[in-house]
């Protein structure tokens, strides 16, 4: 028996290529006769397309040129509807909403084109707000601006509300962000109508291309292939807008004949693509004397911009993480996701959880200061207990302590005796510091019903020497999926991880395991990766190739004489629902994840009143994620998004002037550099999950959730200011600094 | 009004050592000494993260100093000494510091790896023996958004200790 490899900090898979730069991006690929494309966009948000100016002086019969009228199928980028065109064909939306397309094989008189088309757009009114989308200022979709509403209801609020000693409300609002992966998004394109459309390039979900391209083209399943190049950072940025660009690049090399290569400059990957919904929470919770949380009312709002692509599934995650891991009898959450004139908004690790997570623990701060209690011992009286029900009537069967989790996150930061030392000192210093902390859950793989319907399938195919194949359209974009499937395959086998190989994604030949999102490619299809490894070990047992009780060396024997005899070795294996879990789509009620992470996360800052600087100096990251598969991997992803957290928190302002983003740009949009992030302490608390790999759960966007409240909490906690929006800016700080000051000398 | 005719300035002939070789970059003066060892010498470890200066994917040194090579004019590097990515490991012999991303996580998505790379053996050079505190003021020019740069200064101070270890 080899040494198992889960457990184990194994090292990344492709880390080899990665730090020689032998990993190949998409830029890094040419193909003969290679065209460059460009993409002529909207300056206006919302308007009627008159007309398309090619000016003078450029050799335009040289220049490939696409618009609406060039594409063969329909005109949409399809996801969850329809809505989204690829090229404006007669209304435009936002801005930045893409015209025309260009190619050429020189990319300097590319850009000089496209800087001289002009767009002959009669400007319509736009809106840029919630309230004046709800209000429906503009009828800008369908009938009434609402992409998706939803609501859950448990017990009965108003009359809890009506009993309860006391009632506490409050609203709270979270900023756009953008992922600001550092690899800009891009795409080469071949197509022809022999051939059909083949894109290689940097994404999320090779199925989602797929299906995009499929409609666009109008072609069958076959004709298309999607092909993952090396991806450096996703984040849910290149879940569904890759499909744009493939669209794009896809589109020019059809009407060209040529290969087409797009890539984004930062500028136009900044002001054109997703980014995280802004967002508002209204609060109304009623709370007993002695601090039991009796009614929470909740009402959340999702600003999804011009098209719904995933809206209607980011309000979903947020509505259901809206109220937190606690127990409470009535609940009622409204929420919708609404139409405005921005460039839509759309995935971004964590998907409508940070926002709503972060509304709930501030409040519960406030909360907390009404009843009198300490924030620490209001969650004590109130976090959910194994056997008690989540919003949604979700009954948890997991084991989780949260009060345990607590305890050991204010361990590990030191968390009491720094509250009352920071009390003490922060009078008469003009930099105070304190320390606040959140407490939260986060869903693994898709919601309610999703993993049924995407029946995922992963495939292990074993080689004559023994080697192990993992198949899957499950992405590595730097989160680990290469080295995770590895371990566990290798485990399933009892191997040596170096013998198993994560095959590129490729629609040509690896099954569709969905797209890698929701925290789902390790808990969910990792699960499958197991089963399938363990059905090429079954056949080779039922053959009589192998017996139970031999050793790993005689697995490339087995695998040998089977393939001789059979030909091919592979087993395949298919999601199949759990009878235990039920989703009620229509009532919002049911076992909304199959399983949660649990975190408590606590962050001590420091704020210069003199400019209004927040600095996290400190940061313990405690969590629950079941069966931890590779620690260095599993801390990597909760220190990343601790620092991604921590932009959201204090440094990440989208600035919008007229529907667009004005600085998109790395110089003025600022993201944590190596000086901004504070010493992270992960620590991982582990209960097997009997329906992950070797007991594994989802990780991945955890991190997001916890990270911004826990630092305004100790903004809070430092100051005495109660800030109720992120980003929190220097500026927005010391106008709060200020107003304060006043109050006292007034 | 008609446009005027676009005017190209003349390319130039550009001798520099890259990686321990001669190399000659035929270019436009002004043209991005980023784009001309990507696209002349296939030297594509180098990444573009932002093309203005500020995310460091595309730093190289130049005559012993760290630059971003989207922000150098092709013309500059007339005469340079230049390495890369490329050059950092003897033949499959990796580099203390890339060993020690690999095995301490230092690299996600990689794409910053490289230009990261360069940043903390360029520190390594000047400085033997940096502390954490100077490790992460010679990084501050190299963007991250998958690590949180924890395991980047673990590996960059890793890669200190084999260094010391092996000297
Ligand atoms: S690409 Fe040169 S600094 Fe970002
Ligand atoms: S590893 Fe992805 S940006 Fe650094």
């Amino acid at each position: 028996m080899t040494n198992p490899s889960i457990g184990r900090s194994i090292p990344r898979k492709e880390g080899r290529e990665k730090v020689t730069g032998r990993a190949r991006y998409v830029d890094d690929m040419t193909l003969p006769g290679m065209l460059f494309g460009a993409t002529v966009r909207s300056p206006i948000a919302r308007g009627r397309l008159r007309g398309i100016r090619f000016g003078e002086g450029l050799p335009w019969n040289e220049l490939t040129t696409v618009t609406a009228k060039d594409i063969p199928g329909k005109n949409s980028i399809v996801l969850l509807e329809d809505d989204q065109p690829c090229l404006a064909a007669e209304l435009v939306n936002h801005a930045e909403e893409a015209v025309v397309l260009l190619a050429h094989r020189d990319k300097y008189l590319i850009e000089e084109a496209r800087r001289a088309v002009q767009l002959e757009i009669e400007r319509l009114p736009a809106i840029f707000s919630i309230d004046d989308s709800l209000a429906c200022k503009e009828i800008i979709w369908r009938a009434d601006n609402v992409f998706k509403s939803l609501r859950v209801d448990k017990g009965d609020v108003d009359a809890a509300l009506a009993e309860a000693e006391f009632v506490v409300e409050g609203e709270y609002e979270t900023g756009a962000q953008e992922q600001l992966y550092i690899e800009p998004q891009g795409m080469i394109a071949e197509a022809n109508g022999r051939d059909g459309v083949t894109v290689w390039g940097s994404l999320q979900c090779p199925y989602y291309v797929h299906k995009a391209l499929a409609a666009l083209f109008a072609l069958p399943a076959e004709k298309i292939r999607v092909v993952q190049m090396e991806t450096g950072g996703g984040f849910g940025g290149k879940e569904e807008y890759p499909s744009m660009i493939a669209a794009h690049a896809a589109l020019l090399a059809w009407k060209s004949g040529r290969p087409v290569k797009m890539i984004y400059d930062r500028a136009e990957d900044m002001a054109a693509t997703t980014k995280r919904h802004p967002s508002r929470t209204r609060h109304r919770t009623g709370v007993t004397r002695d601090g039991k949380i009796v009614a929470m009312d909740i009402d959340f709002t999702l600003d999804g911009g011009a098209y719904m692509t995933l809206s209607p599934v980011v309000l979903s995650r947020g509505t259901i993480h809206a109220a937190g891991p606690y127990d409470c009898a009535n609940v009622r959450i409204r929420s919708r996701a609404v139409a405005t004139n921005f460039p839509p908004h759309g995935a971004f690790r964590g998907f409508g959880a940070p926002q709503s997570v972060f509304a709930l623990e501030r409040h519960l701060d406030q909360v907390a200061k009404v009843v009198g209690l300490a924030p620490d011992e209001l969650r004590r009286r109130n976090f959910v207990r194994e056997g008690q029900t989540l919003a949604v009537g979700q009954v948890v069967h997991e084991k989780i302590d949260m009060n345990e989790l607590m305890e050991r996150a204010f361990e590990l930061s030191g968390y009491r005796a720094k509250r009352e030392r920071l009390a003490r000192e922060n009078p008469g210093s003009t930099i105070k510091r304190g320390i606040g902390f959140a407490s939260f859950l986060h869903g693994a793989g898709f919601t309610g019903s999703g993993e049924d319907y995407l029946a995922s399938v992963a495939e292990v195919e074993a080689t004559s020497e023994g080697k192990i194949r993992v198949c899957a359209a499950s992405t590595e974009m730097g989160q680990g999926t290469n080295t995770i499937f590895s371990q566990i395959a290798a485990d399933a086998l009892g191997l040596e991880c170096s013998s198993v190989e994560v095959v590129q994604p490729d629609t040509a030949h690896v099954p569709n395991s969905g797209p890698t999102v929701a925290s789902r490619t390790c808990m969910i299809v990792g699960k499958l990766v197991e089963s399938a490894a363990l059905g090429v070990k079954q056949s080779l047992l039922q053959n009589g190739f192998l017996r139970e009780e031999d050793g790993h060396d005689a697995f490339a024997g087995a695998c040998r004489l089977y393939i001789e005899k059979f030909g091919p070795l592979r087993a395949s294996s298919r999601y199949s629902p759990s009878p235990e879990i039920h989703w009620d789509d229509a009532h919002y009620r049911g076992d909304a994840y199959g399983a949660y992470g649990w975190g408590v996360y606590v962050a001590e800052v420091s704020v210069d009143t003199l400019t209004g600087e927040t600095r996290v100096e400190d940061f313990v990251a405690a969590q629950e994620v079941g069966r931890v598969i590779n620690p260095v991997l599993a801390a990597g992803q909760i220190e990343g998004g601790v620092a991604q957290g921590v932009g959201f928190a204090l440094y990440e302002n989208v600035v919008w002037r007229d529907g667009r983003m004005i600085n998109n740009q790395m110089t003025n949009y600022i993201m944590p550099t190596s000086m901004d992030v504070p010493p992270i302490r992960v620590y991982f608390e582990e209960l097997p999950y009997a329906r992950g790999p070797a007991g594994a759960k989802g990780i991945g966007e955890l991190p997001l959730d916890g990270t911004a409240p826990a630092i305004i909490n100790a903004v809070e906690n430092a100051t005495g200011i109660v800030v109720r929006r992120v980003p929190l800016t220097p500026e927005i700080l010391l106008d709060a600094l200020d107003a304060a000051r006043e109050k006292v000398h007034a | 009004m008609p446009r005027a005719k676009r005017s190209m300035p003349e390319k130039v002939s550009v001798q520099c050592r890259v990686n321990g070789h001669d190399a000659t970059l035929l270019d436009f003066p002004m043209a991005r000494l980023l784009d001309a060892l990507r696209e002349q010498l296939s030297l594509t470890g180098i990444k573009e993260g932002c093309g203005e200066g500020e995310c460091g994917a595309c730093s190289i040194e130049m005559d012993g100093r760290l630059v971003n090579s989207c922000l150098v004019p092709v013309a500059q590097a007339e005469g340079a000494t230049i390495r890369t990515i490329e050059g950092v490991a003897d033949g499959e012999q990796l580099h203390e510091v890339q060993q020690a991303i690999i095995t301490h996580g230092g690299a996600q998505c990689g794409i910053c790896t490289p230009g990261m790379i360069l940043a903390a053996v360029n520190l390594l050079e000047h400085n033997g023996r940096p502390t954490e505190a100077e490790v992460r003021v010679a990084l501050a020019g190299n963007l991250c958004r998958c690590t949180g740069y924890t395991k980047i200064f673990e590996s960059v101070l890793a890669a200190v200790t084999v260094a010391e270890a092996r000297d």
